[in-house]
């Protein structure tokens, strides 16, 4: 369940043919592409720039796409997350998760993305014309984040 | 005792710099490492002051302040993530 750090681009398409091809028991693909977009908190972003912690994040990934391995049945995921530079439009991050049926796919993916929004160390730094700023975590992440341990909670 | 202390972000900015090699008298928990670090006085009181939403990892593992720190090992301070 391989986790990738790069400043190069992704093919998408070519990354999730990859995940299916290397199983026939996968029924379902599910994935998320987050982008970077021209605008946050009413200024126009020009570009963005995306630190690190070398060592930790790939630590982070891993053992988040093994706490979902756990709590889904899932045959394969993939999460490639770029760093440096980047630019209004550029693809920022893909998780994709294969299985063998849509539910756990779906679910399983939609945790990873929570999961790395709140415990995986990448810090977003945006260019405005107002002058450049490190971007602030939302406590909307954190809530999202934790509903995935509330439904743990009701279940248990 | 010996700990290798990193910053990031907005964190490494404001104090201009990466991390450090720090020797220091030996200091139980998290918590007791950021009182010597905020002892230094100036940007280090404010920046890494108790209000500041600040996350830390002890050896790449999310820590708290309770988190004991032993000789070597390796202590980031960060802000809230935002990756993704």
């Amino acid at each position: 369940m391989p986790v990738r750090i790069q400043v190069q681009d992704f093919d998408a398409g070519a990354e999730i043919a990859a995940l299916r091809a290397r199983n026939p028991k996968v029924g379902a693909v599910a994935s998320f592409i987050g982008v970077c977009r021209d605008a946050n908190d009413g200024d126009v972003v020009r570009n963005m720039t995306l630190e690190h912690y070398p060592g930790m994040t790939e630590k982070a990934l891993e053992q988040i796409v093994a706490e979902a391995a756990s709590r889904w049945d899932v045959i394969d995921v993939l999460v490639v997350h770029r760093v440096g530079e980047l630019r209004p439009t550029d693809q920022i991050v893909l998780v994709a998760v294969a299985g063998a049926h849509r539910g756990e796919a779906f679910a399983a993916c939609e945790f990873i993305m929570d999961y790395l929004k709140t415990r995986a160390p990448f810090w977003k730094k945006e260019e405005t014309p107002r002058g450049s700023r490190w971007v602030e975590a939302r406590e909307s992440d954190d809530t999202a984040a934790g509903r995935w341990e509330k439904r743990n909670a009701d279940a248990a | 005792m010996k700990v290798k202390i990193l910053y990031f972000a907005g964190l490494r900015e404001q104090l201009g710099s990466p991390g450090e090699d720090l020797e220091v008298a030996p200091v139980a928990t998290v918590a007791s490492l950021r009182t010597v670090l905020m002892g230094r006085g100036g940007v280090w009181q404010t920046a890494l002051a108790q209000g500041r939403a600040l996350r830390v990892a002890v050896n790449q593992e999310m820590a708290q302040p309770t988190t004991p720190i032993k000789p070597g090992d390796e202590v980031a301070f960060f802000p809230p993530v935002t990756g993704g």
